[in-house]
């Protein structure tokens, strides 16, 4: 039983994705895990002619280190990257927040290539690999380049991807020993949920001092969403509990909130606050080394 | 479409029609524990073994399968663990109607193989890509821990 009809392709090489992408356009969309495609190519949202599995790029699946860079390939799954030494070591942020999202069976598929390219403002990755100063390389027909995570996503459902664009890693900087960094997402039960709300944290502390400082919030907003203010607002402070609970109220003033079966605009807002409060004590704590 | 797999330990070769999904060829294939649940990936009723890890096989291409390993409840039948998985599943009184049954069995089965320390919160985790509208959870998860404490 066919579900829905479309021409499988799997190319051999980046460039041949990319000119098959650029050849089909609008008719085809690229595949990694499938745990997004599937679902709107069986819902009717998207409509396809074609699918250009990815999943053939072994190329594309590595994890490494590439000097002072943290290199991710877009075909490794959730669960690679989740499981990998390199990433604990690296940036343990990013395997916290990937262990909160769907459930084993998805994260074996599921890939952060996938997760960053279809761009929904509940995707859960993009907002740590914001916080953590990441970014995208991305492959196309006239060769290769580098964007900034922030950049990324242009609203919702729509990135810098063009047709014939693939996403090929994710970098992210070896972060300084003097760094910490915390994920935090609230969502209606414990175990496969989608976010309410997450809020991403970076801090780096110098000899008691908070000395930068980057603040994202997921699901809050049509991308992921830079608490500016909130981040400001404990440069150049010692962490402490009234610095962080003053920050987390900065933060939900700065979401921007839609109401839906997950939440209202003010209950999301609220739940910001507590969120961003818990992730810059938290990564606060991991900056001083007061916890792992 | 054509397409060669390793179906619970034989080399088979299967009739995909184009676009079709794996969960369907494997029913098509007589495997009928692999259920057809949401359809959308949230329920792990349709969970199978792909190259030894689960995955929901609504959300897999049937010509992702080519080439690969997999196994459905089925294909442990004789397992030892798997039995014994089942013995406490009967024990604990951890099946209903028995739909999600089949899923939590093989996630189960993979999380006590990959051995380790094992809590209630563990087995939380390992199944919360499985969902059960009957037994409320508490007895599958009893069930799991049950497994866990009887392997030597
Ligand atoms: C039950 C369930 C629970 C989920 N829970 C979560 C969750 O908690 N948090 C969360 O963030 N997401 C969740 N998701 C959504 C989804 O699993 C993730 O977004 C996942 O990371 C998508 O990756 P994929 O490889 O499966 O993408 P695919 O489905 O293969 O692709 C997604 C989109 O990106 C495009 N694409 C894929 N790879 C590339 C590439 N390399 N270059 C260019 N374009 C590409 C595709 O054309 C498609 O439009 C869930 C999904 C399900 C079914
Ligand atoms: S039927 Fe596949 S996850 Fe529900
Ligand atoms: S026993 Fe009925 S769904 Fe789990």
């Amino acid at each position: 039983m066919a579900f829905c009809d479309f021409k499988l392709h799997k190319p051999e090489s980046v460039t041949e994705a990319c000119r098959l992408g650029r050849e089909f356009g609008r008719t085809c969309a690229y595949m990694s895990g499938g745990t997004e495609l599937l679902v709107d190519l069986r819902s009717g949202r998207k409509k396809v002619a074609h699918v250009i599995a990815l999943g053939g790029l072994k190329e594309l699946r590595e994890i490494r280190r590439d000097g002072d860079t943290l290199h991710i390939g877009a075909q490794a799954t959730l669960s690679e990257i989740a499981e990998a030494p390199l990433v604990h070591e690296v940036f343990p942020a990013l395997a916290e927040a990937i262990v909160t999202m769907a459930g084993v069976q998805i994260r074996n598929l599921a890939t952060m290539g996938g997760n960053f390219s279809c761009g929904v403002p509940c995707s859960d990755t993009p907002p740590i690999t914001c916080a953590a100063g990441g970014s995208i390389v991305v492959a196309g027909p006239d060769g290769e380049r580098e964007v900034a995570a922030r950049d990324f996503v242009l609203a919702p459902r729509t990135t810098v991807l063009n047709p014939g664009d693939i996403v090929t890693a994710i970098r992210i900087p070896v972060q300084p020993t003097t760094s910490g960094a915390s994920f935090q997402r609230f969502t209606m039960r414990r175990g496969s949920a989608l976010a309410v709300a997450s809020v991403s944290a970076w801090l780096n502390v110098e000899q008691g001092v908070i000395t930068a400082a980057r603040v994202v919030m997921g699901a809050v907003g049509p991308i992921p969403l830079f608490a500016e203010n909130c981040a400001a607002s404990v440069v150049g402070q010692a962490p402490g509990d009234s610095v962080f609970a003053d920050a987390g109220a900065l933060a939900a003033a700065e979401a921007q909130p839609i109401s839906d079966l997950r939440g209202s605009e003010q209950y999301r807002r609220d739940v910001v606050a507590v969120l961003a409060r818990r992730a810059l004590a938290c990564a606060a704590a991991r900056a001083e080394g007061r916890t792992s | 479409m054509k397409l060669t797999l390793s179906l619970n330990g034989h080399s088979t070769e299967l009739v995909a029609a184009p676009g079709a999904r794996l969960l369907d060829v494997l029913r098509d294939a007589g495997c009928t524990s692999v259920k057809r649940g949401c359809e959308t990936g949230d329920c792990g009723a349709c969970c199978v073994l792909l190259d030894g890890e689960p995955v929901n096989s609504c959300v897999v291409p049937a010509a992702f399968a080519a080439d690969a390993i997999v196994t459905t409840l089925e294909g442990l039948n004789d397992d030892p663990l798997m039995r014994r998985l089942q013995d406490c599943f009967l024990e604990a009184g951890a099946v209903q109607c028995g739909y999600c049954t089949p899923g939590l069995l093989l996630v189960a089965w993979q999380r006590l193989r990959e051995g380790g320390e094992l809590t209630e919160y563990d087995v939380r985790h390992a199944m919360s890509g499985n969902l059960c509208r009957c037994t409320g959870y508490a007895k599958p998860v009893r069930a799991v821990l049950d497994a866990w404490e009887a392997m030597p």
